[in-house]
């Protein structure tokens, strides 16, 4: 949530400038490894995750074993975030669940991000009619708070993962939608863009491999900070019933699962999943927070 | 003249936005894949009674009918009928809604008593460790899951420290609400001097509040940061200095002034963050408002309830952010004069 969640409308509101070839991207990420502590904690972080997503389940028992003997014990040794009420261990769950939270992230930031762009670069290119009806589509879209629109989105299609992620798909959509094609828009009007029409190239080459390129850039550092909002999203919404259901491993879904307990002492159930979505969420705003300031 | 002009072009806009919203709620509801009437049915209804409901629900017209049918509908102010509390949705939403109100505006108010003073204080100390330990604290605020935050405070300040109410619904039980004049409890009771009710009121906000506030004081840390940041970057600042008045009036005068001036055009980014959260906290704390509505609705597939809570919620944020705009036209002489 992003709500949960934070700002994508503060992120987006920069002023479009001459273009942001795709390229920098890669050079801002090779400084800032080597000069932002902040860039390097996020980058770390994030890796941990994707590490315990890839490899955790070896180093794990089953997360949806139910054990009747361990019911409810505080961590330890042997089950260091401890065990829910059916005695599953809540570590193998958490480790479960970052694999198919890191998934909904990576789908539905990509999916918004291609859509956006594809969608952003056509009406920022060709204006008139196109645009006007797309951005009042838009309009629309962002006339709802974006977790509300995730909200009711998830709850008509069905609880499905992949209805999550077409949900927080369409949600940040937008946000991609408008930055480029703002950015398209001072594109099509730079020289060499000019200089392409001059040697004949076709309108429909010069916005794929003149522009687009160069149009690119913001949304690449929007990108990194959806991937956090749409954890935070994802999770929230199964937080709420929508989306993924237990006995699933998620992180929303076993905070959730915690709550009923929390009133008798038993904290860990919840507070591990939710440790775990403030360090990824966390990681993500940071590589986010830096790329944008150093492209800007 | 140009300020009627612009405020009617706004209002214009608002309208038209309100349309669009209604017919979007009506493309999730009738035209997404998903059928309304097996949700409405639950998952073991037969072939016919299927049949039978969707020709109660209309769903059998043809779509244009269909949205001619809802937009007459809902400007009448018919949101249908949950099929959980039995009530007309619109009446079970307004009922709820001024519990939801007393919630978010304690949020807001809390939220920017806090947000501004360290914003207007990173500012002032550009690039130096509070402006930096400032924008650490605003990302972190902004990675933290409020239904995790909700809970870990149940935890401390209710189940450890013993210092919260229950952390269920608005009073304590055994407690009278107070007359209903605005529906705040906290207002009712201080007007009919009603103090029991006013100490159990203001005690079972506060952990809500603190929770729900705290989901916007990052994102507005941030924005009034910045919005600072340009009103001390811009010329009449520096024209405040060359007459030399001290930094300390310019900051709280010019400064502070314009700054909330320019934080008035971002607060409706805000208020969405505030009723996303708002459906959270409400769960988490059984907070009778429109947000455990709509959990029930989701929790019983009331259908009805759904689709009126997401519409509400985005009528309100519509309407709330036209006022905003149509405030700061006002406010600002830039847009009133030119």
């Amino acid at each position: 949530m992003s709500l949960t969640s934070m700002p994508p409308e503060m992120a987006i509101e920069q002023p479009a400038r001459a273009g942001l070839p795709f390229r920098r991207i890669g050079t801002a990420v090779g400084r800032l490894t080597r000069r932002s502590p902040g860039f390097l904690v996020g980058l770390v972080l994030i890796l941990c995750i994707v590490f315990l997503a890839l490899f955790g389940r070896f180093f794990t028992g089953d997360p949806l074993l139910l054990n009747p003997d361990v019911i409810l014990q505080a961590p330890s040794l042997g089950h260091p975030m401890g065990t829910d009420a059916f005695g599953r261990d809540v570590f193998a769950r958490v480790v479960a669940a970052s694999q198919l939270d890191l998934m909904i992230a990576f789908f539905a930031a990509s999916i918004a991000f291609a859509g956006g762009a594809i969608v952003g670069a056509v009406t920022g290119f060709s204006r008139g009619w196109v645009d006007d009806l797309v951005m009042r589509l838009v309009d629309i879209l962002q006339a709802f708070p974006a977790f509300i629109l995730a909200v009711g989105l998830t709850a008509m299609l069905g609880n499905t993962v992949r209805n999550v992620v077409i949900a927080v798909a369409v949600a940040y959509s937008p946000y991609f939608i408008r930055l480029v094609r703002s950015q398209m828009i001072t594109a099509r009007e730079a020289e060499y863009a000019r200089a392409a029409r001059c040697i004949g190239n076709r309108p429909w080459r010069i916005m794929t491999h003149h522009l687009l390129p160069n149009c690119l850039g913001p949304a690449v550092v929007q990108g990194t900070l959806c991937l956090g909002w749409a954890i935070l999203d994802a999770a929230g919404l199964s937080f709420l019933g929508l989306g993924i259901r237990p006995p699933t491993a998620e992180w929303g879904v076993q905070v959730a699962e915690g709550t009923q307990y929390i009133n008798s002492g038993q904290w860990w159930i919840s507070v591990f999943p939710g440790l775990m979505i403030v360090i990824a969420v966390f990681g993500f705003n940071l590589i986010g927070d830096r790329l944008r300031r150093a492209v800007e | 003249m140009r300020l009627r002009f612009y405020v009617a072009k706004r209002v214009g806009l608002g309208v038209v936005t309100l349309l669009g919203v209604i017919a979007a709620v009506f493309v999730m509801t009738h035209i997404l894949p998903g059928d309304p009437a097996a949700v409405m049915a639950g998952g073991h209804a037969s072939a016919p009674i299927l049949a039978a409901m969707r020709k109660e629900m209309g769903l059998d017209q043809p779509l244009p009918v269909q949205l001619w049918t809802y937009f007459v509908n809902v400007l009448h102010g018919d949101l249908g009928t949950s099929t959980s509390t039995g009530h007309p949705v619109l009446q079970d939403l307004l009922q709820r809604l001024p519990a939801t109100a007393e919630l978010s505006l304690y949020s807001l108010l809390l939220s920017l008593l806090i947000s501004i003073p360290i914003g207007v204080a990173a500012a002032v100390n550009r690039g130096r460790w509070i402006d930096r330990a400032a924008q650490q604290v605003a990302i972190l605020g902004a990675s933290t899951p409020l239904f995790w935050l909700g809970v870990v405070l149940i935890f401390v300040f209710y189940v450890k420290l013993g210092i919260a109410p229950s952390p269920v619904g608005r009073l304590s039980t055994g407690v009278q609400p107070p007359r209903t004049i605005t529906g705040f409890y906290t207002i009712d009771s201080l007007l009919t001097l009603d103090w029991t009710a006013l100490a159990s009121a203001a005690g079972h906000l506060v952990l809500p509040v603190v929770a729900l506030s705290f989901v916007i004081t990052a994102p507005l840390i941030k924005l009034s940061r910045d919005a600072m940041s340009t009103v001390l970057d811009s010329d009449f600042i520096q024209a405040d200095y060359s007459f030399g008045l001290s930094a300390r009036q310019i900051i709280w005068q010019d400064g502070l002034k314009n700054t909330m001036i320019s934080l008035l055009t971002v607060v409706g980014i805000v208020l969405g963050y505030l009723m996303a959260g708002n459906v959270i906290v409400e769960t988490i704390y059984s907070w009778p408002g429109i947000g455990l509505y709509a959990w029930d609705g989701i929790n019983s597939s009331d259908y009805m309830a759904i689709q009126g809570f997401v519409l509400l919620v985005a009528m309100i944020y519509v309407i709330l952010n036209l006022i905003v705009d149509l405030l700061y036209m006002v406010i600002d002489p830039r847009v009133r004069l030119a």
